[in-house]
């Protein structure tokens, strides 16, 4: 590849050669009896956004050659207004995000783990809640009128293992046979079939919910130095590098085998077209967290006019906080909100502000009761934001208290998830949740876009 | 080789020499022929000569899972080399041929049984710096100390065995954060490979460092914690959404598993690791619908007697040396075997390495980890430097780092960054073995023609069987290369490049990532 390229600007002509193929077949199983996470068994192929240097894994629509979505994307219309969502993985402890300072027991329940009555900063739609002082960062964009707060969201008969709460969260229903993310499902029904960009994971794999039955969604990797080190030298290795490509073409006779030839092929393409890439620019500072990377090269894509439609996207930490839980929360609340401010600040920065919303959230919360080990056990109702310029900025269910817990001690949820998706799709994607959402019927639509 | 001469009748000589011979399935071996020569003249060469390419392995016919029975078909070196590289690390150069010559059962048996002591063979490993390891203290030495014994061990099933149920207990020094007691629990796992699985399970709950990782050591009657009994029902024994457990049942069984307890010391860490009676909820408990007042072995033990534990054990198992799920056949045999054999953890392995779905049916990709150490293995390498953290971490298996307690994700094990990973562990690997084309001292001979090239490098990996198109595609490139031979003075340095090349393509081929 001798073509130049102008790396800090990202049109959609200068979009993508063709790379190879997949590297896999859909996500595992965890374990026999789990749900198997939406979008398993989805091929995936690649290719490579050649300005932005991201190397994209396609998933779905198969059949369709790469040269088709290349077209795709630069004939796709650029995407009036785009959902980003933002998970924290292990399930966050509301009860710190949001702490109930003013509810009694709080400092009952919460000997170890209490922040106290005066730290962090008041939340003024509830006077009882005050934000974590890590959270410093939505506190911010709250007080803007740009975060929809749903302090106590879930569903009945909660489940309280990880992979299958949250199997529920992603595939959008109480049902743990089910194989497209909610997201997915919305693509498939008003998406295109050669755009791959309007479904985009960040985290390199394929988000499950943004798992279709039909329409291409793509995951991304990284930006890196991508050189394949050898003791070969030139002219040589040129034969050799073609070699390794052919290598990845021949037929396969296992599911392993194709794997192994799709990662190959990849490989080396990844390796052609990120032989010279200069790194994009954002302008604002982001936080030095995993998350603020992928959101700065999200705000730069969204710059470039990229069709995106469904985003999905890790938060920094881990939120499985059985033990010690302070720090570990707090850093990865702090890198979380403080990435999630800076990417506010860019879309601002480049007019984009009233195109983009985030939806953030957790596969449950915690145990209001914290355990023996200065940590919380898994719980039920949790928290989830809507944040953007376009958040209608008013909370959705009230603090349910902590003198009315469930049957298991745990939180009772005043908002559920479906119906958060139900107004998200309606309110700002301008689709009816019916063909979506199942039970979108009988679901409320609470108010959380700003009319 | 030296030819025999016999004198012969009516003019016509015998000689006896030995020729190379390809049985099929890539196994290549010398026997002696007859040769009958005319007159006087003369065989026009004497002994074996260079040995002929070996036959490239045929692309794999389409196979469904079989009823439960033993493999009865050939048993050469490629089946040879799916059993050591899937129930061990990989064959040194010439252990899938010895293998081979034992029979199937045998051969299997030879690796879960091994006579003699177990040890490690071959120069003891090294840092950058050419220092020992020290695998308790140095950040990463841990892992380097656990893939040196991959590679240099006699008895790799043990070893291999302690990499699967490290993987099924899945823990992390990155939240332990104490490097000796996760060496001490990779202990604890082996000495119970060849043992039950109720008492791998006992050991396993009172680790240190599972305490630690699961929070059992911070679960007292004043505060249960249910991290543990969670996992020890969703991941280690029944498997979660079948039915097998309620909530209810995690409470009860983590009250049940109340009492273990230890020291924080600001010097030292976590020490001290006991039992405490005081902290043991005394009270009766309902588990699976049985009440009594169970003690944390009796949560244990009603777990693994439960009666969906058998064929969530045997399915798990399964899945670390097959791809494809048993048949039903299949899965019954081995339910049966494992309880009536008292869930002794061995007798199930023996039957999955002895199953004809094991060697006809699909690949595996190699971990990460197996990959690196079966590289090293066939190379005869031993560590001398700290890259392997890196490369394995990069690959995607840093041991004692799994990334969460459901153990590695080996849909992840193949993807652009993770090949980047493995093909610099080869070139990494090549790096005292390579050749160095511009060494003017040392030059590369001139005369070297294609098969020999690729003769050359398949020995240095101790003739790994190759899938026939591998190995065309790599006699095209090297035709390739010589066709850039122009000019007199590319002679020597082409041909060591092109040697490089091939080594470098052979070890990232998918014949050697795959098992």
């Amino acid at each position: 590849m001798n073509q130049t390229r102008c790396c800090s600007n990202y049109t959609r002509s200068q979009l993508l050669r063709e790379a190879a193929a997949q590297a896999g077949s859909g996500l595992p199983q965890i374990e026999s009896g789990m749900p198997d996470p939406a979008g398993t068994g989805l091929t995936r192929r690649r290719f490579l956004a050649g300005a932005s240097g991201l190397a994209l894994a396609i998933y779905g629509a198969s059949k369709l050659p790469i040269s088709l979505f290349e077209e795709g994307i630069a004939n796709a219309a650029q995407s009036d207004r785009v959902i980003v969502s933002i998970f924290l993985d292990g399930g966050a402890d509301a009860m710190s995000l949001l702490a109930p300072t003013g509810h009694p027991r709080y400092y009952d329940l919460r000997p170890n783990l209490a922040i106290g009555p005066d730290a962090g900063t008041a939340f003024t739609e509830d006077p009882s809640l005050r934000w974590h002082p890590a959270a410093a960062g939505l506190s911010q964009l709250h007080s803007e009128g740009k975060v929809t707060v749903l302090p106590a969201i879930g569903y009945d008969s909660p489940n309280q293992s990880h992979f299958t709460s949250r199997h529920f969260w992603e595939v959008g229903e109480l049902d743990t046979n089910g194989t497209t993310g909610w997201m997915g499902r919305y693509l498939d029904l008003v998406g295109s079939e050669t755009n791959p960009l309007q479904g985009l994971s960040l985290t390199g794999t394929l988000s499950p919910a943004l798992a279709t039955a039909n329409n291409p969604v793509a995951a991304v990797d990284g930006i890196t130095d991508y050189s394949l080190w050898s003791w070969v030298d030139e002219p040589i290795s040129d034969e050799m590098f073609r070699s390794f490509k052919r290598m990845g073409q021949f037929t396969s006779d296992s599911p392993a085998l194709k794997q192994s030839r799709r990662a190959i092929s990849s490989t080396n393409s990844v390796r052609e077209t990120l032989e010279s890439f200069d790194e994009f620019t954002s302008p604002v500072e982001y936080p030095d967290a995993q998350l603020g990377m992928q959101l700065s090269g999200l705000a730069a894509l969204l710059g470039a006019g990229m069709p995106l439609h469904c985003v999905s996207v890790d938060a920094d930490g881990s939120y499985d906080t059985h033990s010690d839980q302070a720090t570990e929360f707090e850093s990865g609340i702090k890198a979380t909100c403080d990435s999630v401010l800076a990417f506010q600040r860019d879309l601002e920065a480049r007019g984009l502000q009233d195109r983009v919303l985030i939806e953030m959230w957790s596969e449950f919360g915690r145990r209001p009761e914290e355990n023996g080990s200065a940590g919380t056990d898994h719980g039920a109702a949790g928290t989830a934001f809507i944040i953007g310029s376009k958040a209608s900025g008013q909370m959705v269910g009230e603090f349910p208290g902590l003198t009315n817990l469930d049957e298991d001690d745990n939180l009772r949820h005043t908002s559920d998830f479906r119906s958060m998706y139900c107004s998200l799709l309606e309110q700002w994607l301008g689709q009816d949740a019916g063909p979506i959402i199942p039970g979108a019927a009988k679901l409320v639509r609470p108010q959380l876009v700003r009319v | 080789m030296k030819a025999a001469k016999k004198s012969g009748r009516h003019g016509v000589t015998t000689y006896r020499r030995k020729r190379w011979v390809d049985s099929g399935e890539g196994i290549v071996h010398k026997k002696l022929k007859v040769i009958r020569v005319k007159g006087s003249r003369k065989p026009p060469v004497k002994g074996a000569g260079p040995r002929p390419l070996p036959r490239g392995q045929r692309p794999q016919k389409p196979w469904k899972p079989q009823p439960f029975g033993v493999y009865k078909g050939e048993f050469g070196r490629i089946e040879a080399t799916r059993l050591l590289n899937r129930a061990g690390f990989g064959p040194s150069p010439g252990q899938a041929e010895k293998l081979a010559r034992l029979g199937m059962k045998k051969a299997v048996l030879s690796l879960t049984r091994p006579k003699g002591k177990s040890s490690l063979i071959g120069k003891e490993p090294v840092d950058q710096d050419g220092l020992p390891l020290a695998p308790a203290d140095a950040w990463g030495h841990d892992h380097l100390w656990w893939l040196d014994r991959m590679v240099r061990t006699n008895q790799p099933f043990a070893e291999r065995m302690a990499l699967v149920f490290h993987d099924w207990f899945a823990t992390s020094n990155a939240s332990v954060s104490q490097q000796q007691q996760m060496i001490d629990q990779y202990w604890t796992i082996k000495s119970h490979v060849n043992g039950s699985f109720d008492e791998m399970l006992l050991d396993v709950t009172k680790d240190p460092a599972m305490l630690q990782w699961l929070d059992g050591g911070s679960n007292n009657k004043w505060s249960p914690n249910e991290n543990y009994a969670r996992e020890m029902m969703e991941l280690f024994t029944l498997g979660a959404d079948r039915g097998a457990y309620t909530e209810d049942d995690i409470r009860e069984a983590a009250r049940a598993l109340t009492g273990w307890t230890y020291d924080w010391d600001d010097d030292l860490g976590s020490i001290n690791f006991r039992y405490e009676p005081d902290d043991h909820d005394d009270d009766p408990k309902v588990v699976f619908g049985k009440r009594g007042n169970w003690e944390w072995q009796d949560a244990c033990r009603l777990a693994v007697e439960h009666k969906l534990h058998p064929s969530f054990f045997v399915e798990k198992l399964w899945s670390y040396f097959v791809p494809e799920p048993p048949s039903k056949s299949t899965k019954q045999a081995l339910i049966s075997l494992y309880v009536k054999g008292g869930r002794k953890i061995r007798p199930v392995v023996e039957a999955i390495l002895m199953h004809p779905d094991f060697y006809r049916g699909a690949a595996m990709v190699k971990p990460p980890a197996v990959y690196a150490a079966s590289l090293m293995r066939s190379l005869k390498l031993t560590i001398t430097a700290d890259d392997w953290i890196w490369l394995c971490s990069s690959a995607g298996q840093q041991l004692f780092y799994p990334p969460n307690v459901a153990g590695w994700d080996d849909e992840r094990w193949l993807d652009t960054s993770t090949v980047k990973a493995r093909w610099l562990m080869v070139t990494v690997a090549l790096d005292t073995i390579r050749q160095d084309a511009w060494d003017e001292d040392k030059p590369y001979g001139t005369t070297e023609n294609t098969r020999q090239a690729l003769n050359r490098a398949l020995e240095t990996f101790g003739w790994p069987p190759l899938r026939s198109e591998h190995q065309k595609e790599l006699i095209t490139m090297s035709n390739r290369i010589h066709g850039r031979i122009t000019d007199e003075w590319q002679e020597s340095p082409y041909r060591a490049l092109r040697q490089n090349a091939l080594l470098q393509l052979i070890a990232v081929s998918p014949d050697m990532q795959l098992s």
